[in-house]
Order: C-alpha cells, then structure tokens, then sequence
C-alpha cells in the first residue's frame, strides 16, 4: 500500500514531480508557491538532480525549454505576476514542440494584486498568454491528492503531445496541509528521438519555431491545430451528487470543493443539486458540461473572479440551459454557508424548467 | 596521344565538417561567414561536433542550423543563455555554445548573459557585436557607436538619450563566475589569428571543464551600416577597435 503523508500542497506537487521521474526544476521565488523552489532544491539534489534558482522567470522557463530539449523531464513553478513573465517561453515551447510542465500556485491580481485565492488566471491559462496560435494543457487540482496525482500526469500528457502542459492552482491548494497518498508513478516515459543529444550516428536535430519560406507556417500551424485537436480527448471532469440533480454548479479548483461542503448542506435540506468540476481546463470538458445541460436544464458557474470559466459554460451549453453566475473577486475565501446561499437564491429565482 | 599521369593527391585543405558547406544567405562583406568557419574549425580540432549542442538566438544569427551541421535549439530574443544554462545541466558531458549577436546579447538578454556568466555556466558564448540590429533593418543597439546614424538614432546615437556603448566583455569580466573572457575581430590576418586563438582557449575552458568561455567578435554590417564590405572591414579596424579594445580581458584558469 502506498505511504500516506500530512503534506502541503505545494509539496505534494514536488513530490508528484520527483514521482514522475522529474529532474530539472528552474524557478525564482514567489509567494505563494516558495514550498515548490524549497522543496525541489532540497530534494532534487539527493536524487541526482539540479536546482537552479534563476535570475528571473523568464530565465527560469528557457532553461525548462533548454533541459527539456535533450529530452529531460523539467518543472518550473511560479504564481500569477511570475506566470505573466513566463508565457514568452511558453509560447515557444508550444512552437518548438517541447514538453515541460508549468506550475502556476496563482494569486491575486491584476497587477501586483494579492497573495489571496484566486481565479482570475484562467484566461491567461486557457487562452494562452503569450503570442501565436496555441494551445496548452491545463490541469487543475483541487486537493492535495490531485496536486501530486496530476503532476505526474502533466509530465505524461506533455511527453505524449510534446506540449507544456499548466497545472493551475491557487492560493489555497498550495498551502492547505492535507493526507496524501504517494502512489507509486508506474508509467513508462516514452522515447524521444527528437531530442537533442548530439547527432552522432544520425542527422542534425533542430528545434525551433522560425518559419520563413513560403507557406511553412500555414502548414505548421495546421499540424500544431491537429495536435491540439487530439488532445480533446483528455478531457477530464468529477460529477458530484448530479444523478437526481436539477441544478448543475459548475466550478473548478479550490472553490469547487468549498462547494462540495455547500451542496451537501442543500442536499441535507432537500435540495437537488450537484456540481460538475472541470479537471482539465483544456481542453474544456464541453461534452460534459452540454450533456449536464441538456439533462439537468439549469447551470451555476461559481469562481473566484468576476467571470472566465463562465464564457466557456455557456458555450459549452450552446443554449440549453440557463447559466447563472457568481463570482467572488479575491481578497477572501467564501464560507461553505456563504456559497450555499448563493445557490439557494438560484434554485428560489427559479428560471428555465 | 600521351597518357595523363596520375597523380596521386594529398588533400590539404577542406572545408570544415562542422559545417554543411550550405551557400551564404549573408549579404556581402557580412562577417557572420568568416566567424562561422572559426567556431566550425574549433568544433572540427576540438573533435566535439557529434557531441554539441548549438544554441541559436534571434536576429541573423538564428540560421546557425542551416550552416551547423550539429544539434541545435533557438532560443528567443537574448534568451540563449539561458536556454544553453538548461541544455548543459541536462547533457553536462556534451559540447554546448550559444550563437549570439549585440541586439540579442547585449540588450534584451544582458540578465541571461551576467547571470549564466556569474554562475560559471561550462558553455562557451560566441558574441558578434557589430553595432546594429542588423536583421531587423538596422536600428541602434545597445553597442552602436556614439554619434553612428541607424535607423533609430537619426542624428547620430546621442549619449544624454542613449547612454554610451555597452562593453559587454570588460563588463562579464568583472564577475567571479567568469572564466575566459576575451574580444576579437576579423577585419585581417592578424586579428583572424588572435579570434581562432581566443575560440580554442574559449572551446577549452568548455571541453577541459574549467568554466564559462565567452568570445566578443566585432563584426561588420556593411549592408546596415550603408558601407561597402570594403569600407565596412575598415571601420571594424578604426572606430570598432577604437571603442572596443582587443584582447583577453579574463582568463582564470591560466596554464591550466
């Protein structure tokens, strides 16, 4: 049986990392992820590994981009503002087809903002904050236990797609200090013939995003979309308590399971509601979130901003269902009572169905 | 009909293997040529080239692979330091440099370049500093001369707006972390001599482990610095030299 331990969050993705056969970690401090960078630089060392606490975030993703090259497995991990910096990079990673995984423990923002909880890095991460057509995977945790099981799954899914891949958390689920099992990883990492180790017995290998002759890019846009295309089939969602459910709240991370605790209140008090969480942010569990719809007639989105996720609720309903909205800006954590309430005046508004 | 004799020839001279003997793209007069054949002849002597891993940069540099025949990954705008800082940690038993021109080096990636310096880095940078952006047409760079008309600097770069040329190497070579730090050119023979010098001591520091090499190559842009390649050669030798003195500026781990 696998050990179970009292860990942070943010050690749990540390320890997710080094499970999945991770041995370059690049990053630069911030609150509220430091856990990451101390526990890597403690760690990485024992197992053979390097911990290079770089000049800048930017600097920090290119040497992911530069160690992941000759085929390592690399981590870099930061928060919100440090994140920002970091999407040139990511960007061409995504061009040059190099794997790495991307921690973002958000806080608070825009700006300067907080070291509160917070959603508001959701379209940066979905979206793609840096430049060209893109796409990244994002994964996103909601307890300690999925801190470390989804690590080792980025690590898998950007291999496979030779992609990064972001694991957004935030705040809360970097420092809450919860039991965690330490499931052995018992993937195989792939090959990687593409990497660059020197080309002796073989051709030149170059990894590169410089297109320049005529109609190169077109092509390679198209293969990078197909790509991104294939990857919709990792969607990944939890339902909870939908069976019977004529109200769908639909939320993510750490605010999702503050809901849980709400929608067990409701339910104590005969209220028919549940929750869909996205696990996977992209690709947006869109199948789900359309069949909840379509079954249940009625959504909720619940997120810690003023409304991302939602835009992507409501096109994922494609109109059927009624998709209420509450957004909780940072600065505090919502109480189990506070959203129950909130879900309350949903349910008594009534609406469609 | 006499027979033509057979002579059997020795070969004395080839082109390095190192590159791939691909036409230059490079205008006339460019400097970019000259300084590829002096890296490739150190990876050929250094007997490194399956083993490297070349870091391209951005700007007229980043067509190191269409030249190099090795491994080779772009990095972004003055990110190579960087990128190479995450290559060697991950393959330390292979050859590792950074191609990189003053737009890149010495502006937007100066961060990258003092810390993977200071660090010790064991990669081996080679840095062609001809004053301009050249790729991008031509605009001041952090290294353009005081008083040189680019595209951005009109009436002459002024030093109350611009400040005054950076001296990347005597600058790297302030810090401990540095291990080789020199400046050549290629304007003749003789300074020709001195940069294959200066590479081998660079490529050594990388190969025997000593520590972080950096080679300063003034260059010339003819085509940016509205000269002929005659003209242009000249100026390296005047105004470039002027400015940026020749030499070994940092070798810490002499006779080793």
């Amino acid at each position: 049986m696998a050990q179970r331990v009292l860990i942070k969050g943010n050690e749990a993705i540390g320890k997710g990392a080094l499970a999945a056969g991770c041995r370059f970690y690049f990053g630069y401090p911030i609150t509220p992820q430091n856990d990451i960078p101390e526990f890597m630089s403690a760690e990485l060392p024992k197992v053979g590994g390097t911990f290079i606490q770089a000049e800048s975030e930017v600097a920090s993703i290119n040497m992911l981009l530069g160690a992941a090259a000759t085929g390592a497995r690399a981590m870099t991990s930061s928060s919100s503002p440090g994140i920002s910096l970091k999407q040139e990079g990511i960007s061409y990673l995504c061009g040059s087809e190099i794997p790495g995984v991307i921690v973002n423990m958000s806080r608070s923002g825009p700006g300067l903002g907080g070291i509160h909880p917070s959603q508001g890095d959701y379209f940066q991460a979905t979206r793609g904050g840096g430049h060209g057509d893109y796409r990244t995977l994002v994964l996103a945790p909601s307890t300690a236990q999925e801190n470390y099981d989804l690590t080792m799954l980025a690590f898998d899914l950007a291999d496979k797609y030779r992609n990064p891949v972001l694991i957004l958390g935030d705040a809360l689920l970097g420092n809450i200090k919860e039991p965690v099992e330490l499931k052995p990883y018992r993937k195989k990492p792939p090959r990687k013939d593409w990497a660059l180790t020197g080309c002796k017995g073989r051709q030149q290998q170059i990894l590169k995003s410089l297109y320049l002759a005529d109609g190169e890019l077109t092509e390679r846009n198209w293969v990078l979309w197909k790509k991104y295309q294939s990857m919709q089939k990792e969607a990944r969602w939890e339902e909870y308590r939908l069976e019977d459910a004529k109200l769908a709240v639909v939320a993510f991370g750490s605010v999702a399971r503050i809901l849980k605790s709400s929608v067990d209140m409701l339910r104590d008090k005969g209220h028919q509601v549940g929750i869909l969480r996205p696990i996977t942010l992209y690709p947006f569990p869109s199948q789900a979130v359309k069949e909840t719809a379509q079954r249940v007639g009625r959504l909720m989105v619940v997120e810690l901003n003023t409304g991302q996720m939602v835009e992507d609720v409501k096109l994922a309903a494609e109109c059927q269902a009624q998709v209420d909205f509450y957004g909780r800006p940072p600065g505090s954590i919502p109480t189990p009572d506070e959203l129950a309430k909130e879900i309350l005046k949903v349910i008594k508004k009534g609406g469609a169905r | 009909m006499s027979a033509v004799a057979k002579v059997k020839m020795e070969q004395v001279f080839s082109p390095p293997r190192a590159l791939k003997g691909k036409i230059s793209h490079f205008c006339p007069g460019c400097q970019h040529g000259v300084i590829h054949r002096l890296v490739a002849e150190q990876l050929d002597a250094s007997g490194v080239r399956e083993n490297t891993i070349g870091v391209a940069s951005v700007g007229c540099s980043v067509f190191l692979y269409d030249y190099f025949d090795v491994d080779v990954v772009e990095a972004p705008h003055g990110r190579a330091a960087a990128v190479a800082t995450g290559v060697k940690r991950a393959q330390p038993d292979k050859f590792v440099f950074t191609y990189q021109g003053d737009g890149d080096l010495a502006a937007i990636g100066t961060a990258e370049i003092v810390h993977a310096a200071n660090r010790g880095e064991k990669f081996t940078v080679v840095f062609v500093n001809n004053a301009v952006f050249g790729m991008t047409g031509g605009q001041m760079a952090p290294t353009t001369l005081l008083g040189q008309v680019t595209t951005t600097s009109p009436y002459g770069r002024q030093i109350e707006a611009a400040g005054p040329p950076i001296r990347m190497a005597e600058m790297l070579a302030t810090l401990e972390g540095a291990g080789y730090v020199a400046r050549v050119a290629v304007n003749n023979v003789k300074n020709l001599m001195k940069a294959k010098a200066a590479l081998k001591r660079a490529f050594e520091y990388q190969t025997k482990g000593l520590g972080f090499g950096f080679v300063e190559v003034l260059s010339a842009c003819p085509t940016n610095w509205k000269m002929n390649p005659v003209e242009a050669n000249e100026r390296v030798g005047k105004e470039m030299v002027a400015y940026f003195p020749l030499g070994v500026f940092k070798d810490a781990a002499k006779g080793a």
